[in-house]
């Protein structure tokens, strides 16, 4: 028998706590979104979305145990079948699917459903990872960027074809990783560029004053900078194309964007301009939020949520509950566990010794990180309204699983990783 | 190279992290804003159903306005008490009733939630609303939403206005503008249907906060986020409700239709459908029952003929069919053709009329002359294809007129009538070769040819105005801007000169002065011109067809009358256009004998 294969003892409990910890809480919430204190209901209750929930954490633990009986060696060796798997099933989606809430993301399997998008995450990771990690891969050779641009935006563009817009932008967090395996940060900075014009677009009632702002900057620049004309043709090159982003961002905005996902942008400038209408999920959900108080009202004690004043309460808009029952020493609490689990995936990230395994971790810690940043900045009003779910908590068997494997993957990769020198 | 990047992770998470446990801190600890909002709890959603638009005839008088009604409405969760005895007593319900409300209240699975509120009656009266306006308060959890159902001033008109019923299912599926929510009211047919848009004004909503018991506190943050509901448009008929009264009372009795349009706005006078129906029996809470009685009608009282009946237009049609071989030169106004009923039957004691004549007398033979010549103009060498270049001008001609598609009337359903086409043929003749013999019964209205009477009435107008239509409107005004659609101002001139009309005028004027028209269509102090259509129905009597205008200067009204099997179209048809043109022009009936013969209904031998 191998070394190893006995791997509860190298296996890294904390963060095995720390998903069980996030997973019971969250089932908890579930339950207490759809409590009705009349109907004398269990929280095991099968036509509950608790008791529901219950059988998919059951089997995220099945799914959990037959990860690490694996071989360890499976997940980089068929990395790229896993993907082209991935591909097939997107693409038959739209043709096989079935539509759930005007978004036609899922397959059925008799009266059970899945959504292929949850699990291209992880395939998609595995793919990154394994091209990252191959032999004269080179971060700043631009054939090898692209490459990754077009690893992670095939799953992308397959899933913006569903219309699920929310998970879609998940993959954008690959940027990160690239980022740490040594991309000039260049990206980055453009992005957040991006999105500031963005936001600024929408701001300024017409992109003519934003023009004249930037004409404004350019002219002074110019007078007081040395005059020599390279630099002031550069100058004027970059407002130009600034004012260029301006001007697209603003037809995107007006023509591009659907109706909806104008108003959830509006909504989070400027969330009181119309509470019954767009502002509505926002507002309702900060003012469930912010009635919770420092200690909450109790577990399912909460009235604003389970009163279906926020929508999707036991989904996306999960941790209303949790601010409303559980109030700020709660949403600490469980803030606090989200941050110590993605610090913990880090530290398990460095201590890899090979590419494969870090870029994996890395990416683990990126999706994570972007859905908890997006999904709870959404409910407390800091950013758009973008329907994806927080990990572990959100009501749903794919999504669960989802993160379950994302997780135990890299607990499989880190109990070997002492075995990684010895094979190369 | 990587160095330090590690550490901009780690600093990211925390910050972030930070930053929301910071806004949480305000949100949650510093604002009491939200802390006041727990300890009131929630805030209730108050819809404020708007006025739908109301609609005046010409002369500013109400059509369909409203009335209130209300709804019980019931949020289960508040429910506390409840003394079922009482309550049937209050509301007029049985025990049964009572546990089948409640049933069909659970059996709408989806739909159904303890916490918002569900409609629980619909539709009570005024009397009942007065009646438990004062218990209410009885009954925790139950509240009345006022909202307000479509009232008509007249049983008058009712295939053109349409009714409003509570939107369908399929209808809330296939909304586009994402507007309607289950329950609420849409107009289903005519007028409420084509202008939804323009009436149904904008709904308002009201915030109220409620304390723990579900008691009112008052209005979230003063009222600052309510909206008032706007109400819809108002409308302005160009229907002359006298009128249209006047011509309903005609039709008593009577399967067909009146069709008065003014020609020189194409705005609709009066159209009437025989047999109606009276519009406030499809109302509020007697919608269903009345609405199966009515459907199930074997007079079909829904089905609006002046639009949907497609009928041959008869004889009236020799007028289109002068013009258009003027037009093209194949007969002069001096063409004289001998009437030699041989081929072709005729009427009355004619044998070689000049064009005036021919359409005075309406003679047959004249017009299958005309008609062969027009199609077998000599432009091709086989009389196939000759006739197939001559039917493909004289078709241009014809739908000038507005004949073979559907006008676009402000209504739904409008039907095209049918006017054929070589293609047509062809298909009808199975690709074999087809000649003027086999086609030749178009020339005099009959065969192939199929009308509406809207199409007959803005033809009438057409001769009327010498050459071009507005398109048929009912509405001539919405809102305050008080202007029709703009696709309603625009004139479609025909491709016939103008001069030819002049000589389509004389004829008609010649037929109500002279000709077949000369013994009901006649009016004292006015030229009415017109043109009698007597259609082929055989076994059954022939079917009744009169258009006509009046003055011949400066006309006021154009009509046109289908009456179904009414015989004779210088009959029945006859009298009763002479009879609206004069309730228009004089205001009053100055012939009652015509009136009584109408009235009295035995027209066919």
């Amino acid at each position: 028998m191998r070394r190893g294969d006995d791997i509860s003892g190298s296996i890294d409990w904390v963060t095995v706590m720390l998903y069980l910890v996030l997973v019971t809480f969250g089932w908890m919430n579930v339950f207490a979104a759809v409590y009705d204190e009349n109907a004398n209901q269990s929280i095991f209750d099968l036509s509950l979305n608790s008791g529901r929930q219950l059988l998919f954490i059951v089997a995220s633990a099945l799914i959990a145990l037959v990860i690490t009986i694996i071989d360890m060696r499976f997940y980089e060796t068929f990395a790229y079948i896993l993907y082209g798997i991935l591909l097939l099933v997107l693409l038959s989606v739209p043709i096989i699917g079935k539509e759930v809430g005007g978004n036609k993301a899922w397959i059925g399997i008799g009266s059970f459903g899945v959504q292929p998008s949850e699990f291209a995450k992880f395939v998609t990771a595995l793919a990154v990872a394994k091209y990252m990690g191959s032999v004269g891969f080179r971060m700043d050779n631009l054939r090898n960027q692209a490459m990754l641009f077009i690893l992670i935006g095939v799953p992308m563009g397959l899933i913006l074809l569903q219309k699920d817009t929310g998970t879609a932008l998940v993959f954008t967090s690959f940027i990160l990783v690239f980022f740490r395996e040594g991309m000039s940060p260049f990206l980055l900075i453009v992005g957040i560029c991006a999105a500031v014009i963005f936001i600024l677009t929408l701001l300024i009632p017409h992109p003519i004053y934003l023009h004249i702002a930037i004409g404004v900057v350019l002219l002074g620049l110019i007078v007081m900078g040395k005059k020599r004309l390279r630099r002031i043709v550069l100058l004027t090159v970059g407002a130009l194309l600034i004012s260029g982003v301006i001007e697209s961002v603003d037809y995107v905005v007006h023509h591009v964007l659907k109706p909806h996902q104008q108003n959830r942008v509006k909504a989070l400038i400027n969330p009181d301009a119309d509470p019954l209408g767009f502002g509505w999920n926002v507002t309702q959900s900060k003012i469930a939020i912010g009635s919770g108080g420092f200690f909450g009202k109790g577990f399912l004690k909460g009235t604003q949520t389970k009163f279906d004043f926020v929508p999707a309460q036991s989904t996306d808009f999960i941790f209303c509950t949790i601010g409303e029952e559980h109030g700020w020493i709660g949403s600490f609490i469980v803030i606090t566990l989200f941050v110590a689990l993605l610090l913990r995936i880090i530290f398990l990230a460095e201590r890899q010794k090979n590419r494969f395994n870090r870029v994996y971790a890395y990416s683990v810690a990126s999706i994570f990180f972007f859905h908890f940043a997006v999904n709870i900045g959404m409910t407390i009003g800091l950013f758009p309204v973008i329907g994806i779910p927080l990990p572990f908590f959100s009501y749903g068997g794919s999504a669960l699983w989802g993160f379950t494997i994302l997780l135990f993957i890299l607990l499989k990769l880190d109990a070997h990783r002492g075995e990684v020198l010895q094979r190369i | 190279m990587n160095e330090g990047r590690k550490e901009i992770f780690q600093v990211v998470f925390v910050l972030v992290g930070f930053v929301f446990l910071t806004k949480l801190f305000f949100v949650q600890v510093v604002d009491n804003r939200y802390a006041d909002l727990a300890n009131s709890n929630s805030i209730l959603r108050v819809i404020e159903y708007p006025f739908r638009g109301l609609i005046t005839d010409r002369n500013g008088k109400l059509i369909v306005f409203n009335t209130p009604e209300y709804d019980l409405q019931v949020i289960v969760k508040d429910i506390k008490n409840f003394d079922s005895a009482k309550f049937c007593q209050v509301f007029n319900l049985t025990r049964q009733e009572l546990r089948k409300h409640f049933k069909d209240l659970r059996a709408k699975k989806k739909e159904y939630s303890a916490v918002k509120p569900m409609r629980f009656l619909s539709q009570l009266s005024s009397e009942e609303w007065a009646r438990v306006q004062d218990r209410i308060e009885e009954f925790p959890g139950f509240y009345i939403q006022a909202r307000t159902t479509r009232a008509y001033s007249t049983p008058a008109l009712a295939n053109a206005l349409g009714y409003v019923s509570e939107i369908s299912k399929e209808q809330l599926k296939n909304d586009e503008s994402k507007i309607y929510k289950q329950g609420d009211y849409i107009g289903q047919s005519g007028i409420e249907a084509f202008y939804e848009k323009q009436l149904r004004g904008q709904r308002g909503v009201r915030f109220k906060l409620r304390d723990v018991q579900g008691i009112e506190k008052g209005s979230f943050k003063n009222g600052e986020y309510d909206t008032i509901s706007v109400p819809g448009q108002d409308l302005t008929s160009s229907i002359d409700l006298n009128l249209q009264r006047y011509g309903e009372k005609l039709m008593k009795g009577k399967a067909g239709s009146i069709v008065a349009i003014e020609p020189a706005t194409g705005e609709v006078l009066a159209l009437v459908s025989g047999p109606s129906y009276d519009p406030n029996l499809l109302t509020g809470k007697k919608y269903s029952s009345n609405y199966k009685l009515i459907s199930t009608d074997t007079m079909k009282p829904l089905f609006n003929r002046p639009l949907m009946a497609q009928y041959r237009p008869g004889s009236i049609f020799k007028i289109a069919q002068a013009m258009t071989a003027l037009q093209e030169k194949v007969i002069t106004p001096e063409t004289r053709i001998v009437c030699d009923r041989t081929i072709i039957g005729c009427h009355g004691p004619h044998t070689n009329e000049d064009l005036r004549g021919a359409i005075a007398n309406s003679c047959n033979v004249y017009f299958y002359t005309v008609l062969r010549r027009m199609l077998n103009q000599g432009k091709a060498n086989d009389p196939f294809s000759d006739a197939r270049i001559g039917l493909k001008e004289w078709d241009s001609h014809i739908t000038s007129f507005g004949f073979g598609n559907r006008l676009g009337i402000d209504l739904p359903n409008e039907k095209d009538g049918l006017i054929p086409t070589p293609a047509y043929y062809d298909k009808a003749y199975n690709n074999r070769p087809w000649k003027f013999s086999n086609i030749y019964s178009i020339a005099i209205g009959e065969g192939e040819n199929l009308v509406v009477p809207l199409q007959m009435a803005n033809f009438a107008a057409t001769v009327a105005n010498r050459g071009f239509y507005y398109t048929p409107h009912l509405i001539k005004g919405i809102g305050k801007e008080n202007k029709p659609l703009p696709q309603y101002t625009e004139r479609h001139y025909t491709t016939i000169d103008s001069s030819y009309f002049k000589i389509a005028v004389d004829a008609m004027q010649q037929v109500v002065d002279a000709g077949t028209g000369q013994w009901y269509a006649k009016l004292p102090d006015v030229v009415v011109c017109g043109k009698t259509g007597t259609v082929q129905n055989d076994p059954f009597p022939a079917h009744s067809v009169f258009i006509a205008f009046a003055p011949r200067v400066n006309p006021k009204i154009a009509i046109s009358v289908y009456v179904e099997h009414g015989g004779q179209g210088a009959g029945a048809a006859a009298s009763i256009a002479s009879l609206m043109i004069e309730q228009y022009l004089f205001k009053k009936t100055r012939r009652q004998y015509i009136e009584d013969y109408v009235m009295a209904g035995i027209f066919a031998k």
